[in-house]
């Protein structure tokens, strides 16, 4: 207890980032007093922290003591430790909501610290959709194990046994006697709780208390507004791009201009004119400029003169020849394929066949904000600031990239850019850490817009048969399935030798991964089945702009748009409601795992209602004379246990080939509702991403590069694409809200699903044409209404 | 390099660069500035916007030594410690996802609002159009944008909190 206490500068850090307003004075008046009189064991959060005071090691925050996740402060409020990240979806206020309710905290006691490795247990970071399903399980165990263990004291301290105490907002009463209190600070604040919890991995950690049942929940269910946004519109946060350290110098990359291409050598002396030139860094086929200030890097790495020897084998066909090429490839390999009953003898006897084909390009995350990260080895450890979802993944990445010992590496997650997926800002953390142990000084990478439209990881693209068969009655009999997609040496997260920086370098596994294709997620009986899957490959494998890696629901608008709007072909050829065919073809399943038909079935049916004025009939809708004709289309899937129902409604002007999607309907069902307001708004700005890949986002190459290289090239939705009216209907809790273990499911993607495939329909429901190839724009469109005249 | 001034936010600032810096490196790294934000370089997305006499303006590609007029920043909306009506109506809406892209949206829907204190679902979509958000928050950034505009109508700012979000934050 006579150690000397440092301030736990690390929570400091921490805390200031999420709330800017608390200042280092205000902290330690707050708390931090009490904390400093105590001396170094009973700083909340244990050994730990103590050592993060120190600049480095910084091992792992241990997810067995209660300290690592929650800390009560003298002044009655609490802090809560969790190994996640927020990309802006509302997932910190939601663990926060959850956190209060098993702690029996009012939400305003309390703070949240979120994913940076040396002061929050490793929970993975994001990925998934599955922080409120999968992660917020531990932190609710912890929180009503901390709830319990205060109880125990307060019994201790009040003379009474638990049983006869109540707890409202930090504070224990006697059910008796209401003036014969204690509050959380006075048992514990500033001081270690030193319970220890099992648990074989982080997510089984528990202590002795049971969570509560869903009906005790008070915090969960309520719309609370999210803690970061103040910050983001008064200008007061940091950003992971914002931070400065001293001596920091500013990075840019210099890409091979063709993709495989060979660095052959380099011309120094184009670039010694520009001041602040530092150093040209190369290393294999990686190549970087580092100068003094940030507009010098961007002059050098535009100036700098380099000698490249393309490839022997051209890398990829051009974008216009991708669907081709991928029919007529040589799978790298194929699935074995699920058959159900007697497809073959089904067509045989079918009175319609159906067959159609479906297609969507590559697809990037052009994160509004190009990939960035700041390294800095000062005092012989790495840390790295960074916005990347996975932050733990991408310190142990760092660790074996650079052969430095894990305890030495740390990431402080900071706000950033769009997180969906796997983004560049993994590659951008491991060049700026090489960067850093090179030059032995701070290095900032910013990649530039350029680079982030071609080189960031891409979803694959995709090319889908269908064949469907009906019989007299109109009824589905049979349905088959066979999709193709590029997704050869799809990328994992933050590995040491995937990253581009590896990649360029030379630095490679042995083998590649394998790639999947996927399949679909409905809850359609369907009696003859037969689904296939193949994976092809591009000729350049390594090195190229055309890296796949998770990109929201990573295949599921791809396979979506495929399904469902074949289902709507199948739906019109038997001259039948789409929303009648679907329910029928739901209601025909004999699965209800979760209860995913019945959930599917109240998710359709709510999303019809939401719609009002539901007319039911086959499409196409019958037209008026004159350019805009309008139309609606539905489509459905689940994602894991989270089941998603849309509608768009659109006009599409006959003379221009422009689609613009005025309406939508969602009705979604992911379980219990953490925070309605949040999940409306992730659930709203998931569709209308979805949105943006079906009318506007496509990857475009010639035989050596990417072209589409920015918002001119690459367009996305703009204001004008925006519908007038969203109406989101939350079907949560379906069939059995009452059940007192009702799970929360994920919502990240599972609206973001079925966008193609509901703007598809729409755009048949109101010209009687198909467009089977994604995206939508005005020239495909209007293409595809000439060739349907003619 | 050499000297260059700039009026921020009010404040006289001289900085020695090379006159061709753009304005937004100048304003991040030598003022510390935290609302304008780098998102392409190329004037495409607004990300970087600040508003010049009046005039929303991509910060990106304006050379610093290019600027007379007086720069206003995101930092610079909020007056007397009050917050902007437009922030306090993203606030309000809660408009952002990831928000990195907000510093432009609010900026060019404030210089909108300054020169058309009334515009139509159309104008708001055309003056705002060149702002990319990729988090997709544009519907809730209409409802924001005419929550101001409603409140303004009113003449009072008691309209300004009508809406879905039930704000149970307070300051610990």
């Amino acid at each position: 207890m006579s150690t000397p206490l440092q301030f736990p500068k690390a929570i400091e850090d921490a805390l200031q980032r999420i709330d800017p307003s608390l200042s280092r004075r205000k902290f330690l008046a707050s708390s931090g007093a009490l904390v400093l009189s105590l001396g170094i064991n009973a700083v909340p959060g244990g050994r730990v922290l103590a050592q993060a005071l120190a600049s480095g090691p910084y091992p792992d925050p241990d997810f067995l003591q209660l300290d690592t996740w929650i800390v009560i402060h003298p002044d009655n409020t609490a802090t809560f430790f969790v190994g996640k990240t927020d990309g802006g979806q509302g997932t910190g206020t939601a663990f926060r909501q959850m956190m209060c309710d098993e702690l029996d905290m009012a939400y305003a006691q309390t703070r949240l610290v979120m994913g940076s490795t040396d002061t929050t247990p490793d929970q993975g970071g994001s990925g998934g959709s599955d922080g409120i399903e999968a992660d917020g399980w531990p932190m609710r165990r912890v929180a009503a194990e901390a709830r319990r263990v205060l109880l125990e004291l307060a019994a201790e301290r009040l003379n009474m046994p638990v049983d006869a105490l109540t707890v409202s907002e930090g504070r224990i009463s006697a059910l008796s006697d209401s003036s014969q209190s204690v509050t959380y600070a006075e048992l514990v604040g500033g001081r270690r709780f030193d319970v220890a919890l099992t648990g074989q991995n982080i997510n089984a950690t528990s202590g002795a208390a049971a969570v509560k049942p869903v009906q005790q929940l008070r915090v969960v269910g309520q719309p609370i507004q999210r803690y970061d946004i103040p910050a983001k519109v008064d200008a007061s946060l940091t950003w992971a791009v914002d931070m400065k350290v001293p001596g920091m110098l500013h990075a840019r990359n210099v890409r091979p201009p063709v993709a495989g291409a060979t660095l052959v050598s380099i011309d120094e002396a184009s670039v010694a004119s520009i001041p602040g030139v530092v150093r040209v860094v190369s290393r294999g086929n990686y190549v970087a400029v580092v100068c003094e200030r940030e507009e010098q890097a961007i002059q050098a790495a535009r100036d700098l003169k380099a000698e490249w020897t393309p490839p022997a084998q051209g890398p990829f066909p051009a974008s216009k020849d991708l669907f081709d090429y991928m029919r007529a490839a040589t799978p790298t390999s194929s699935s074995e394929p699920r058959v159900t009953g007697d497809p073959a003898a089904a067509f045989a006897s079918a009175a319609q066949v159906l067959e159609a084909d479906y297609e969507v390009p590559f697809q990037g995350h052009t994160a509004i904000g190009p990939a960035f990260a700041l390294a800095d080895p000062s005092d012989g450890q790495m840390t790295i600031y960074s916005n990347d979802m996975k932050s733990y993944g991408l310190r142990s990445g760092v660790a074996q990239f650079l052969d430095l010992p894990r305890d030495r590496v740390r990431v402080v997650y900071m706000d950033g850019p769009q997180v969906y997926g796997r983004t560049a800002s993994d590659d951008a953390g491991f060049e700026a850490a090489f960067l850093a142990h090179e030059l032995g000084r701070p290095v900032r990478v910013q990649w530039m817009r350029h680079e982030e439209t071609a080189w960031d990881t891409k979803g694959p693209a995709y090319a889908c048969r269908l064949r469907g068969a009906l019989d007299a009655d109109g009824k589905l009999t049979a349905l088959e399935y066979d999709a193709r997609s590029i997704d050869y040496a799809h990328l994992n997260y933050n590995e040491p030798d995937t990253v581009l920086i590896a990649q360029l370098m030379g630095r490679r596994p042995a083998q590649t991964a394998a790639g999947a294709t996927a399949t679909p997620s409905v809850q359609y009986g369907i009696p003859n089945q037969r689904m296939s899957t193949h994976v092809v490959a591009l000729p350049l494998v390594w090195e190229t702009p055309l890296r796949t890696g998770n990109l929201r629901d990573p295949n599921g608008p791809q396979v979506t748009f495929a399904y469902e709007a074949f289902i709507d072909e199948l739906a019109a050829a038997a001259r039948r409601d789409p929303a009648e065919f679907r329910l029928e073809l739901i209601e025909a399943s004999a699965e209800d795992n979760v209860f995913r038909r019945a959930r599917s079935l109240a998710a359709l049916r709510a999303a019809v209602a939401a719609y009002g004025g539901w007319q039911t009939r086959p499409a196409p809708n019958p037209q008026s004379a004159g350019p805009i004709h309008r139309g609606r289309g539905i489509a459905y899937t689940n994602r894991s246990n989270t089941i998603v129902a849309v509608i768009a409604d659109v006009e599409v002007n006959r003379d221009t080939g422009h689609v613009w999607v005025r309406r939508l309907v969602c009705a979604h069902d992911c379980g219990l509702a953490i925070n309605p307001m949040g999940l409306k708004h992730t659930v709203e700005c998931g569709m209308l991403h979805g949105l943006s890949r079906a009318l506007h986002e496509e990857v475009q190459f010639d035989e050596e590069k990417v072209t589409s290289v920015d918002w001119l090239t690459h367009p996305s939705m703009r204001h004008s694409d925006t519908p007038e009216r969203i109406d989101i209907v939350l079907v949560n809790g379906d069939p059995n809200p009452e059940r007192p273990d009702l799970p929360h499911y994920g919502a990240g993607e599972t609206s973001h699903k079925p966008m193609i495939a509901a703007v598809a329909n729409a755009i048949f429901d109101a010209t009687g044409v198909r467009m089977r190839r994604a995206p939508f724009r005005k020239e495909r469109v209007l293409e595809a209404l000439r060739d349907s005249r003619s | 390099m050499s000297i260059v001034s700039l009026n921020v936010n009010g404040a006289l600032h001289e900085v020695d660069i090379d006159p061709a810096t753009p304005l937004l490196y100048v304003l991040r790294n030598d003022l510390g500035l935290r609302g304008p934000r780098f998102g392409c370089g190329l004037g495409q997305c607004g990300t970087c916007t600040v508003i010049i006499d009046g005039n929303a303006v991509r910060s990106c590609q304006l050379p610093a030594a290019a600027v007379n007029g007086a720069i206003t920043t995101l930092e610079g909306l909020a007056q007397d410690g009050s917050l902007h009506p437009l922030q306090q109506a993203w606030i309000d809406e809660q408009v952002p996802q990831c928000g990195y892209c907000q510093n432009g949206q609010i900026m060019t829907a404030k210089a909108l609002l300054d020169r058309n204190p009334d515009p139509s679902d159309a104008e708001i979509r055309a003056g705002m159009d060149g702002a990319l958000c990729r988090c997709m928050t544009y519907y809730r950034i209409h409802a924001a944008i005419k929550r101001v505009v409603s409140a303004q109508d009113a003449g009072t700012a008691a309209a300004a909190h009508t809406g879905d979000a039930n704000d149970q934050e307070a300051a610990v």
